[in-house]
C-alpha cells in the first residue's frame, strides 16, 4: 500500500511538505536535481495549508485567501519532477546525510547530497492546571479538524491564549457556523508598551490590516475578556469548567471544550538528533538552530527552512524554502541556478515577509505564569510528572533536563519532549537561577518518532553489522 | 463537542469502534472521526490510567494513541479511516502481540 522511494540516492531530500518544504522541493526539482520530498501527513500542506488538496470546506472565503496560496505551491510541486511520499515518518537523519524513514510499518533508507529540513513548528506547551483533561485541546488541533474534516466546535467552547492564530481560528469557526462562548485573551498588558517601538514595521506589513479586520469580525460575535492573568481547567475525567482571573476578579464558566494557544515554536527534534547546533532565543523563548543566510546548519549538507529555522510565518517559510533550495542548486549544479530567481531577489522577498515579526513576537510573548507552572500542574504529559516533582528533583541535585530523565523520566515518553521540553528548561532555569541556554535541552536521538522493535529488527543488515553485536 | 459543517459532501464510510458501527467520512483521520462520532473515545494512560482525548491533532502529543485493526499505539490523528476499519479505544499500555 505504501510507496517506497524509487532510488537509494538523491541530490536533495526535503523533509516536510508545509510551505517551506513545498517551495524547496519544487525549486530543487525545477533546477534538475533529483529530489525526494518526505512528509508525515496524508497530503501536502503541512499545518498552515493543512488538507489544501482535499479540504471539504469549499467556500474559499471561509478559510481565507492566505490559505489558498498553498494550492499554487502544490501545483508548482506537482508540475515539477520531485518525487513525493506522504505518510512517511522520518525517524533518523545523521551526519552522513543518511535518512531512515518508516513507511507503512517498514523502514527504508535513502542518502542525500543535501538535506533541507522543513519540519516546521508546533504549538508552545500551555501547561495550566487541568490541561490534560479530555476536552482541552490546542487551537491548532481545532483548526486541523476544521480544515481537513470541516468539523467545528459544537458544545460550550472557550478559546484561551494569545497570538494571530487564535483570532484566525475564531473567525474560521464562526464562518463555518461553529460555537464559541468566550475568548480569554492572556496577552500581558505590559506587552503593548514593549511592542510599541516596533509598531511602525508592523503597520506597514500585510498582517496589520488583516489582523485588525479579523479581530473586529470576532469581537462583534463573541465576548472577549482581555488581561487574563490566571487560567485553569477542571472536571472529573472530562472538562467541566474553565476558571480565570481578569482584572483581579475570578470567574468560573461551564465548558465542554477549551482550546489553548500561546504561539508556535520550532519543531527541533529531527534537527537536534542530527547534531544541529541550537541556541536559546530570548525573544521567541524557544530553541532555534544556528544558521547562515542560506539556512545552512552546523552540520555540513543540512539546511533548515521554514518555521523550524525560527518562527517567521508562512510567507517567510516559502521564501526560506526557495533560498535553501537555491543554495543547494548552487552547490550541486551551479549552471542550473541561472534559471532560478536571483538570491538578491529572494533575500528582499524574505525581508518583506519578515517585516513586523519583532512586533508580533514582543506583543505576544507569553506571560511567565503560563510558561512556568507550579505545584500539581502536569509538566510532562506522557510520564505525568508535575512541576512540584521537577522542583523536588532540582532540590536533591538534578542539574538539567538530561539528569532529570534519570530522576523522573520527563521527556522519555512517546512525545520525546515535544510537549514538555521548553517547560522543563525554563522551570529548571528559574529554579537554579540560570539562563535557559545554560540549562540546555534534552539530548535527542534517533528514532525521533517511536518505531517498533520488529521494524528495527527487519532493517537490512550487512555481515559487518551482525558481527558487531553477535558473540562467537 | 464537534459537529460537521453542512458543506461537507465527502462520501460516508463505516468504521467500527469497539465493535459498534460508526459513520465517518472519507478523508477523516481516525481521531477526527472519533471526535465527530460522539462516542466516548477517551483512552487511558499507561502511567496512571488517567482518561485522555487527542490534544494536538498533528502527530506530536501522542494522546490520540489507539488500537487500529489489531495494532496498538497507533497515532489516530495521522491515520486516515478506511471502510470497515476496526478501532479499539486503548486502555493503558499496548499489550504484547497487539
Amino acid at each position: 500500500m505504501t510507496v517506497a522511494p524509487k532510488r537509494e540516492d538523491y541530490d536533495v531530500v526535503v523533509i516536510g511538505a508545509g510551505p517551506a518544504g513545498l517551495a524547496a522541493a519544487a525549486t530543487s526539482a525545477e533546477a534538475g536535481l533529483s529530489t525526494l520530498l518526505l512528509d508525515e501527513n496524508v497530503g501536502p500542506g503541512g499545518q498552515v495549508f493543512r488538507a489544501i488538496a482535499s479540504t471539504p470546506v469549499t467556500d474559499r472565503n471561509q478559510l481565507g485567501a492566505d490559505y489558498w496560496v498553498g494550492a499554487d505551491l502544490v501545483q508548482s510541486l506537482r508540475a515539477s519532477s520531485a518525487e513525493v511520499i506522504h505518510r512517511a515518518t522520518v525517524w533518523s537523519l545523521d551526519r552522513n546525510l543518511e535518512i531512515a524513514v518508516s513507511l507503512g510499518g517498514a523502514s527504508a533508507f535513502v542518502k542525500a547530497k543535501r538535506v533541507i529540513l522543513a519540519t516546521g513548528a508546533l504549538e508552545r506547551p500551555f501547561p495550566i492546571p487541568g490541561w490534560t483533561l479530555p476536552g482541552v485541546m490546542t487551537a491548532g488541533a481545532a483548526q486541523t479538524m476544521l480544515k481537513s474534516s470541516a468539523l467545528v466546535p459544537d458544545g460550550r467552547t472557550v478559546i484561551a491564549g494569545q497570538g494571530p492564530l487564535l483570532w484566525l481560528l475564531a473567525a474560521q469557526i464562526l464562518r463555518l457556523g461553529g460555537r464559541i462562548d468566550r475568548i480569554l485573551d492572556t496577552t500581558e498588558r505590559g506587552n503593548y508598551f514593549a511592542a510599541l517601538p516596533h509598531a511602525f514595521a508592523f503597520l506597514t506589513s500585510p498582517y496589520f490590516a488583516k489582523g485588525l479586520s479579523m479581530m473586529r469580525e470576532v469581537k462583534a460575535k463573541v465576548q472577549v475578556v482581555s488581561g487574563v492573568t490566571e487560567l485553569s481547567a477542571s472536571g472529573d475525567g472530562q472538562l467541566a469548567s474553565v476558571s480565570y482571573v481578569a482584572g483581579g476578579r475570578r470567574e468560573t464558566i461551564p465548558a465542554d471544550l477549551l482550546l489553548l494557544h500561546q504561539g508556535v515554536v520550532p519543531n527541533v527534534n529531527l534537527a537536534m538528533a542530527a547534531g544541529v547546533e541550537h541556541r536559546w532565543d530570548d525573544l521567541q523563548l524557544c530553541w532555534s538552530p544556528v544558521l547562515d543566510a542560506n539556512g545552512n546548519s552546523s552540520v555540513a549538507g543540512i539546511a533548515i527552512a521554514g518555521d523550524g529555522a525560527g518562527i517567521g510565518g508562512a510567507n517567510a517559510a516559502v521564501v526560506r524554502g526557495r533560498i535553501a533550495a537555491r543554495a543547494a542548486v548552487e552547490a550541486l549544479a551551479p549552471a542550473a541556478a541561472a534559471k532560478l530567481p536571483a538570491m538578491a531577489t529572494l533575500r528582499s522577498d524574505l525581508a518583506k515577509a519578515e517585516r513586523g515579526r519583532v512586533f508580533l513576537d514582543t506583543l505576544f510573548r507569553p506571560a511567565p505564569q503560563f510558561r512556568i507552572p507550579s505545584g500539581d500542574t502536569i509538566v510532562c504529559r506522557c510520564e505525568e510528572v508535575t512541576a512540584k516533582d521537577v522542583l523536588d528533583s532540582v532540590a536533591i541535585g538534578a542539574t538539567g533536563p538530561n539528569q532529570l530523565k534519570a530522576y523522573r523520566r520527563t521527556g522519555m515518553g512517546p512525545c520525546q519532549g515535544r510537549l514538555c521540553g521548553l517547560t522543563v528548561t525554563e522551570l529548571m532555569a528559574q529554579a537554579r537561577g540560570k539562563t535557559p541556554q545554560e540549562i540546555g535541552y534534552y539530548r535527542l536521538r534517533a528514532p525521533v518518532k517511536p518505531i517498533t522493535l520488529a521494524e528495527l529488527a527487519a532493517v537490512p543488515k550487512s555481515e559487518a553489522d551482525v558481527k558487531a553485536v553477535v558473540r562467537g | 463537542m464537534f459537529k460537521r459543517s453542512e458543506q461537507d459532501k465527502r462520501p460516508q464510510l463505516q468504521i467500527f469502534v469497539d465493535g459498534v458501527a460508526v459513520a465517518a467520512r472519507q478523508g477523516d483521520t481516525v481521531s477526527a472521526a472519533l471526535l465527530a462520532s460522539g462516542c466516548d473515545a477517551r483512552r487511558s494512560t499507561a502511567v496512571s490510567g488517567a482518561p485522555r482525548l487527542p490534544y494536538c491533532m498533528m502527530g506530536v502529543c501522542f494522546d490520540c494513541l489507539v488500537t487500529i485493526d489489531g495494532v496498538g499505539n497507533r497515532q489516530g490523528c495521522l491515520v486516515p479511516v478506511a471502510e470497515g476499519m476496526q478501532i479499539e479505544i486503548q486502555k493503558g499500555k499496548r499489550e504484547i502481540g497487539r
